[in-house]
């Protein structure tokens, strides 16, 4: 079986959606949306307390209702949503191998866009210490536990890490019955900003920084950590979970696993200021590019990306050689990644968002063709994007340079 | 808690087998096919608990195996067998043949003699090759090469689903399986006597194939020592499926005296294995793994196969090989007693599995009992798993996919809680559908595994229904 359309999107979180939406808007007539699962709403399905839609739908929705609401908004726009659909392969020139419960397809469409987001980074990729007990899990696993099974894998789990998803994390285990033992950060600040770094303490649960877990013990299930103290000394605490928070990264196993493979920085595919990759025909948008932002921003990207493809369809024309961005340690990462000619319309991304690996003091520089166009000096914190507007000369240069001085 | 009843009145089995590792499986399939009345004694909650839930999943040819050994003689007929049993089984081969890689002129002055002795062993397909030779069958070896063995024979399959479909044997032919019961003591007079955790086993012999545990087994069977094990860890990482174009065929470094050395290695599932070390330690039960070891492997793998460097890892793990005092198996037969060990399978008991089982049934003939009568073969196909051949997700109705990283169904869960050899905890539902193997490490599914196997596991997933 196989058929023709105008758009596929993969991935029916926030950003698919918005994308799917804004293509019909603009009059595109087939767009067929994808989803693994058996609704749409993506990682903001999990989030049972994470407030979503303020600024796109004017109103608060919580977890699933957030996802009924893009189900809406889809079915209003006309968007053709197979959800249970899994894309297998990317097979080029805009055709797909989907799974379903039919059994196995190929789907193909005049552009495909990417928008399968982002998750956390597991006990496994973190190469953590120590037995591999039950218990050790992710905050979206945890969330997941408690939104969809109403079960609770742990009761006193130490939770790791201090981005905002962490302090999420901390309330799902407090509003549920778990009371967590300790917090450990293994940066020497949190990585959350005033006020939300306040909140474990006001929980009354101890908030380690300079923490770095060195052992976890349990034959079955977790039953103890060893972690070293900022001061060096070290400590063991009883606990029957351990939950891994943050350290977000996107889900791209479909672009890795294409000729068209990932980003090193950013470890999702590399895109122009119009969400499209070295292939014309392949696009991307929300936090597939580069992790996690907020599931609003996700919206917005996805929204934009959408226009600027519905006008490269009907534009038509081929997209020129793209030139790269170069970013020079400790910056982790930008996008966009790569620059093309721009025609008529304004970019889907009018900002370079930068992530830096560390928190560094220095001068940061946007060089385009050798001349200097931006620079700011300052403290510079990981997990936090830096926005840097593109210059209008960009798009036409043959050398994008982003530099950073330390500073003491 | 899943725990298999004993068979009623008092159980009085022909051969109890004590260890369901992949050597305690095989013979418990050897002995049924025989015509035996088999129990399988087994300490964990799973068959594979111990050393053999954690290999490289080599099938070996023997060609390094010592010459004119026992062991040799055991990988040889093991291997052979597989071979004819494995397409009734549905069990997969993955014909990588391995390169052992030279990658100094130190190393390839060794090659030679490895050859040589290979051949000494009767194993075929053995080539000397340069560097360059050797990188036209797998391109993405660093160009450090400086020459290479390849051996042909040398192949790659399920490590887990092989004893299952052996266990799986022995239970449709009435096998009794008796988990989380650990062997406390056994007496023989005339008949053993076996207490176990479990309640009282009575068996005409016994078969100790208790691995890790061999020496301290032989010990509660009342006999004097004549080995002892030494744990020796093995740490492995297994990195995401995007890395395993790169890795086509199996990579063995020059042996030494104490190791084989880290392999790189494609898996049946479509992973790269990057392992194991091999480190003493006195613990049988800790099977730690550490950041230090883990990076080093890390970039040992990318010193082979250079694309390999910034590959996302999908798992790590450690197990323990039962390693013995000395290098060789530690096979015992004890006529007067009607019992056999099976000891020291230190590294090629996934290989040797089903000749050792082939030379226990030859010892236990030695013992004199009424002979036992052959049964048909029990029909047993295990689902496939690897991606070279057709999975449940590419057939309809499957209901939908449970796990996106490994596509697991809803289907093969529920088959699997619903077969012969249920999980009894969570690595044995990996092990048997992979659902939660795979890059995420469950982010996605896990909570539904925990919904799916409420009250069928040892250890439950979740501790309980949330509270609030």
């Amino acid at each position: 079986m196989s058929a023709m359309a105008d758009v596929i999107v993969v991935g029916g979180g926030p950003a698919g959606v918005a994308a799917a939406v804004e293509l019909r808007r603009r009059g595109v007539p087939g767009v067929v949306l994808l989803d693994r699962e058996a609704e749409l709403g993506g990682a903001t399905r999990h989030c049972r307390h994470s407030p979503f839609g303020m600024r796109e739908f004017g109103r608060i929705y919580l977890g699933a209702a957030y996802g009924r609401r893009l189900t809406a908004e889809a079915a209003r726009a006309g968007v053709e949503v197979r959800t249970g659909h899994s894309v297998v392969r990317l097979d080029g020139d805009g055709r797909l191998t989907v799974a379903s419960p039919r059994g196995v397809e190929q789907l193909a469409a005049r552009r495909v866009l990417i928008a399968t987001g982002a998750r956390e980074t597991p006990r496994a990729a973190r190469l953590l210490s120590g037995d591999r007990p039950v218990g050790v899990l992710t905050t979206g696993t945890l969330q997941a536990y408690v939104a969809f099974h109403r079960l609770m894998p742990f009761r006193r789990p130490v939770i790791v890490g201090s981005e905002l998803v962490s302090l999420s994390a901390l309330l799902t285990c407090l509003t549920h019955g778990a009371r967590p033992v300790a917090m450990l950060e293994p940066a020497a600040h949190a990585l959350a900003g005033a006020p939300f770094c306040w909140f474990p303490t006001l929980a009354g649960v101890p908030f380690h920084r300079g923490a770095q877990i060195l052992d976890i013990r349990g034959r079955a299930r977790v039953e103890e950590i060893a972690f070293r103290r900022a001061d060096g000394g070290e400590e063991r605490l009883a606990c029957d979970g351990v939950l891994l928070t943050g350290r977000f990264t996107p889900e791209a196993a479909l672009l890795r696993e294409s000729p068209l493979g990932v980003d090193a920085g950013s470890a999702g595919p590399a895109i122009d200021q119009d969400g499209r990759t070295a292939d014309p025909f392949l696009f991307a948008s929300g936090n597939v590019l580069r992790a996690v932002e907020t599931g609003g921003w996700a919206f917005r990207e996805g929204r934009a990306v959408g226009r600027a493809l519905a006008e490269d369809l009907s534009r038509g024309g081929a997209a020129g050689e793209p030139v790269r961005v170069d970013v020079e340690a400790p910056v982790k990462l930008v996008v966009p990644g790569l620059l093309r000619r721009q025609g008529h319309a304004a970019p889907a991304f009018r900002d370079f968002q930068l992530r830096v690996t560390a928190r560094v003091r220095g001068r940061l520089s946007l060089e385009i063709d050798g001349r200097e166009a931006w620079a700011a000096e300052r403290v510079f914190m990981p997990e936090r994007r830096i926005l840097v507007p593109i210059p209008p000369g960009a798009f036409a240069a043959e050398s994008v340079r982003f530099r950073f001085r330390e500073q003491p | 808690m899943l725990r298999t009843q004993l068979p009623s009145p008092a159980g009085m089995f022909d051969v109890a087998v004590i260890g369901a590792g992949v050597v305690g499986c095989a013979v418990a399939r050897r002995f049924a096919l025989d015509g035996a009345r088999v129990a399988v004694i087994e300490k964990g909650s799973d068959l594979l608990s111990g050393a053999s839930k954690a290999n490289s999943a080599i099938l070996h040819t023997g060609f390094d195996a010592p010459p004119d050994s026992l062991e040799l003689e055991l990988i040889k007929a093991g291997r052979a067998e597989y071979l004819a049993l494995r397409d009734g089984l549905n069990l997969p081969l993955v014909e990588t043949g391995a390169l052992v890689c030279a990658w100094n002129d130190g190393e390839a002055g060794k090659l030679e003699a490895i050859a040589a002795q290979g051949r000494e062993n009767g194993i075929a397909g053995l080539r000397l090759m340069s560097g360059g030779a050797a990188r036209q069958t797998m391109p993405g070896l660093s160009d450090r090469l400086v020459a290479a063995l390849e051996v042909t024979g040398e192949h790659i399959i399920d490590p887990w689903s092989a004893p299952l479909a052996y266990l799986t044997q022995a239970v449709a032919l009435g096998a009794a399986f008796l988990r989380e019961a650990e062997l406390i003591e056994g007496h023989f007079d005339g008949e053993w006597r076996l207490a176990t955790s479990a309640g009282e086993v009575r068996a005409a012999s016994v078969v100790n194939a208790a691995g890790l545990y061999g020496d301290i087994v032989d010990q509660r069977l009342g006999f004097a020592p004549t080995f002892a094990i030494r744990p020796r860890k093995g740490q492995f990482v297994v990195l995401d499926k995007a890395a395993f174009r790169h890795v086509p065929r199996i990579v063995l470094p020059v042996p030494t005296e104490i190791t084989k050395g880290v392999v790189v290695c494609p898996t049946a599932f479509g992973n790269v294995l990057i392992g194991p070390t091999a480190e003493e330690q006195e613990d049988r039960v800790r099977a730690t793994v550490e950041t230090a070891t883990l990076e080093a492997l890390l970039a040992r793998g990318a010193e082979i196969v250079p694309a390999l460097a910034g590959m996302p890892v999908t798992a790590v793990y450690a197990g323990l090989r039962p390693a013995s005092d000395r290098k060789e198996y530690r096979i015992v037969a004890r006529p007067e007693q009607r019992a056999i060990t099976l000891g020291g399978i230190r590294s090629t008991g996934l290989s040797a599995a089903l000749g050792l089982a082939q030379h226990a049934a030859r010892l236990h003939a030695g013992f004199g009992l009424t002979p036992l009568l052959p049964v048909a073969a029990p029909e047993v196909a295990l689902p496939n798993l690897t991606e070279t051949r057709e999975r449940d997700w590419q057939r309809p109705d499957h209901g939908e996919i449970v796990c996106h990283c490994e596509m697991v169904t809803r289907r093969e869960i529920e088959a699997a809680l619903a077969s012969r050899v249920p999980p009894g905890d969570i690595g044995g539902l990996r092990r048997r559908t992979r659902a939660g193997m795979g890059r995420c490490q469950g982010f996605y599914c896990q909570a539904r595994l925990a919904a799916m196997t409420r009250d069928r596991l040892s250890t439950p997933l979740a501790v309980e229904e949330e509270t609030a």
